[in-house]
């Protein structure tokens, strides 16, 4: 791990991998929710970082977190988020032809990996999740499209993710899901959170 | 309804609801918002005995103008301009009394960009995530003023300090920044560090909430590539493609995938949101 400086008030945590950049951050959590860590106004996970922004001494912590002996990301107790989702996108026989399998192979080896919540970024409630292998990651599209459906299921890279409102992307479409990834009004208003176990379950199309 | 309200007359170019932001939900993709000059936002609000963060309207450079249903006080601070009551000069940087159904005018900037208009009680639009503020990087808030929109105000707080005047720093006439290197300083070249901080470079027109974009010459990669996203601070100075520094204001995305050269101090901030396109801007570097 290295500790870089942000300004005077923040600290960027580097790692060798996604895997272990969300293993320090689960570890910060459980620290933070027990009274040992320094005020912190945030904590934000990304590929393969965790910023902390709104550190009172971040060279202090810098030292201390370096000390630290960090767990294996073992899974959540709580149970997985399902999203159910009709397989229909735009882009699933684009995705079906980068994978080498029929486009209606995609929704069964999309659907058959759990997946986690490494991030979030890009629209409030917008989760990168990772868990697909990565012989099927696929690159983004060469030219965006200028408005994507909210509830779009979509892929970029390593990452799958579900577009919480309608808004310009690059993602490849393969699929729509009726569940609200984001509600201001509701507790929590973010369906995906950093760390959470995500399914994804096939639904049939009425008619089909 | 109570006369606890006012109406847009002319909600002007970019007027949108601010306080003091939202903390503590970057980790959800949720921006911080919050007023982007908040030292104007606190003066404003003491000069009506509010909290310094409670809601206060900003403006972007043509002001705005909205009838009160009832007799409130108001101040106007920020970048200065002119400042009328149903027609009649009133005062910039202190207290106004508006009387039920007048209209307060709040002219264009004669200098800087955003003026803060301050209601004794704060403006009470609906909070978000406990925050009123507008977010327009992800559609957070209230949205932008427009004509005809009815905003509800806040009861006064009783027995508040009340002051007269506060001092206002003024708009400089050259934004200094001062920067502390990095965290991917080490993604540029020796030559690209140097010319960030003996340079001059200019702010955009395109610049916005989210950042102040500048003019100038290009910074060189060293670094070829993509960066892998990565958590964002308010005063980070990102490089795109294009080489030019882009300051990250108060709207500005939690996660980003360009390096990130160097931090704006927290105190130069602010200047940043008063900056008229073409004002010449330094960054000094700083340990």
């Amino acid at each position: 791990m290295r500790a870089l400086a942000v300004g005077g008030r923040a600290l960027l945590l580097e790692f060798g991998g996604g895997d272990e950049a969300q293993a320090f951050h689960a570890e910060l959590l459980r620290r933070r929710a027990a009274g040992a860590l320094p005020a912190v106004r945030e904590i934000v996970p990304a590929a393969r970082t965790v910023l902390l922004d709104g550190v009172e001494e971040p060279g202090r912590l810098a030292e201390d977190v370096a000390g630290w002996e960090v767990p294996p990301l073992h899974a959540r107790v709580e149970p997985a988020v399902e999203v159910p989702v009709r397989y229909d996108g735009p882009d699933l026989a684009e995705v079906a032809a980068l994978w080498g399998v029929a486009p209606d192979e995609v929704g069964r080896i999309h659907a058959g990996v759990e997946y986690r919540v490494a991030f979030c970024g890009f629209a409030p409630g917008f989760g990168y999740l990772t868990g697909l292998p990565e012989r099927y990651g696929v690159p983004r599209r060469a030219t965006p499209r200028t408005a994507v459906p909210a509830g779009s299921v979509a892929l970029a890279g390593p990452y799958t993710g579900v577009y919480p409102r309608s808004s310009p992307g690059g993602w490849q479409l393969i699929g729509t899901t009726d569940v609200t990834l984001w509600d201001p009004a509701r507790e929590p208003a973010a369906l995906l959170s950093p760390g959470a176990r995500v399914r994804f379950v096939p639904v049939v199309r009425e008619g089909a | 309804m109570t006369d606890r309200a006012f109406a847009v007359v002319r909600a002007g170019a970019l007027t949108t609801v601010q306080d003091g932001g939202r903390c503590g939900y970057a980790h959800l993709g949720v921006p911080r918002s919050g007023a982007l000059d908040p030292h104007a936002a606190a003066l404003v609000n003491r000069l009506v005995g509010n909290r310094g963060d409670a809601a206060v309207l900003e403006t972007t450079l043509d002001g705005c103008a909205v009838r009160s249903r009832g007799a409130v006080t108001v101040a106007v601070g920020g970048a200065p301009c002119a400042v009328t009551v149903d027609g009649r000069p009133a005062a910039w940087g202190t207290s106004v009394r508006v009387p039920a159904g007048a209209v307060l005018e709040v002219g264009a900037a004669v200098r800087g960009v955003r003026s803060y208009v301050a209601f004794a009680g704060g403006v009470a639009a609906e909070p978000v995530l406990g925050s009123r503020s507008t977010d327009l990087l992800s559609g957070l808030g209230p949205a932008p003023l427009a004509d005809g929109v009815v905003l509800p105000l806040g009861i006064p707080p009783a027995g508040a300090p009340h002051y007269d005047a506060v001092p206002w720093p003024g708009v400089p006439r050259e934004l200094v920044l001062r920067v502390r290197l990095g965290p991917r300083h080490d993604w540029f070249t020796g030559e690209a560090l140097r010319v960030l901080t003996t340079r001059a470079y200019r702010v955009s027109a395109s610049s916005n909430r989210i950042g102040l974009r500048t003019e100038g010459p290009a910074l060189e990669r060293a670094v070829p590539g993509e960066l892998p996203s990565e958590g964002m601070v308010l005063g980070a100075v990102q490089v795109p493609p294009d080489g030019r520094p882009v300051v990250f204001l108060a709207d500005h995305p939690t996660t980003g995938g360009y390096p990130v050269v160097a931090v704006v101090h927290e105190r130069d901030v602010a200047a940043a949101a008063q900056a008229v396109p073409g004002t010449p801007v330094r960054f000094i570097p700083t340990r």
